[in-house]
């Protein structure tokens, strides 16, 4: 594996990971939403 | 697989996947009209249902049908490699791992279903679970190598969405959703026949049973008609039970008119050309009509 592969692999496995965080993140931006609607009384 | 392509998979699987390539392992452009039908079968509804919640229903409906789809090109792998068009799919080009694919389709599937339920209805929930499960079992699984009826019974998963987005408003089933359900049934077979038409090689190369193949193009072709001509009165039947109004009978009449007119240039013909613009005016036809329904209930006083 040459040097540019491994950055090639390492820029990926960065990708995937913000994209991770933005759907945990927007998962519990979600979750909270939800509850403030459903306490009241939607 | 060539020896090229096992390699050039290999390197790709040495990188890792993009996130784009887990996106696209949901089918977006599938999941696009996925999402308008079920968004109108939640508009149609009568009842209300809080803005945030119907987007929390919406995209469920999305993430649903996306999962559906990222299981099935995990079990469909190996015929998508010799397909010309599914063999740039993730799977196939080595993007995304199987394993990964399964674990990322399972786990949207789940947290779809739970999301509907916890925040809509556990009748939307319920519909969205099984839709999701009649995808994957029955048609991907049981019918689609089996049966050249493949996509006329496993056409029904795609039809569930205006009925989970009717059932997100009212908490059941009732007739007009069922009528919905029944439009996108009929329009499956003549929609998916007209693709497979032009694409019959691929398809028999993958060794899958669809009609052409079996039957023979011109049964295929009299199946068509048969489907946009019964289609007609179905089409137009959201206007009998009071969901939609007199804009939208004349539109399915005409439209579902071009559909059978395109059916019949499908039987004359002997070349691929009616056949491709046939797929293409049948995913108008459904946005179309669909649009029709939303724009009446959008105008006040039109149904």
């Amino acid at each position: 594996m040459t040097m540019d592969d491994i950055e090639e692999r390492r820029r990926r496995l960065r990708g995937r990971n913000w994209a991770v965080f933005a759907a945990l993140i927007g998962l519990v931006a979600l979750f909270y939403l939800i509850t403030i609607v459903r306490m009241g009384g939607f | 697989m060539t020896d090229i392509t096992v390699q050039r998979a290999s390197e790709q699987r040495e990188f890792g996947a993009t996130a784009g390539d887990f996106i696209e392992l949901l089918k977006p452009r599938v999941m696009s009209l996925v999402v308008f039908t079920g968004f109108a079968g939640m508009v149609v509804a009568p009842g209300h249902l809080h803005p945030l919640l119907a987007c929390v229903a919406v995209l469920c409906i999305a993430v649903g049908a996306g999962a559906s789809g990222a299981i099935n090109m995990w079990y469909d792998r190996d015929i998508d490699a010799v397909m010309a068009r599914t063999a740039k799919r993730p799977i196939p080009s080595g993007r995304v791992a199987p394993d990964e694919a399964l674990a990322f389709g399972v786990i949207l599937a789940v947290a779809a279903v739970v999301v509907m339920g916890l925040a809509v209805n556990w009748v939307a929930a319920a519909i969205l679970a099984l839709a999701t499960l009649f995808y994957v079992f029955v048609y991907t699984i049981w019918l689609k190598r089996r049966t050249p009826q493949n996509i006329v019974i496993g056409g029904a998963a795609g039809a569930f969405p205006p009925m989970i987005g009717w059932a997100a408003v009212t908490g059941g089933v009732d007739l007009p959703s069922v009528l919905l359900f029944l439009l996108i049934f009929l329009w499956t077979p003549p929609h998916f026949w007209a693709l497979a038409l032009f694409r019959s090689g691929d398809y028999a190369r993958a060794g899958v049973p669809m009609l052409p193949v079996v039957e023979g193009p011109e049964t295929t072709k009299r199946q068509m008609l048969l489907y946009t001509l019964i289609l007609l009165p179905v089409a137009a039947a959201p206007w009998w039970v009071g969901i939609a109004g007199p804009v939208y009978l004349a539109g399915s009449l005409v439209l579902g008119a071009m559909f059978v007119w395109c059916a019949v240039r499908v039987l004359r013909s002997t070349d691929d050309k009616p056949a491709k613009q046939m797929f293409g005016f049948s995913i108008l036809y459904l946005f179309l009509l669909f649009a029709l329904l939303l724009g009446e209930h959008v105008v006040p006083g039109a149904v």
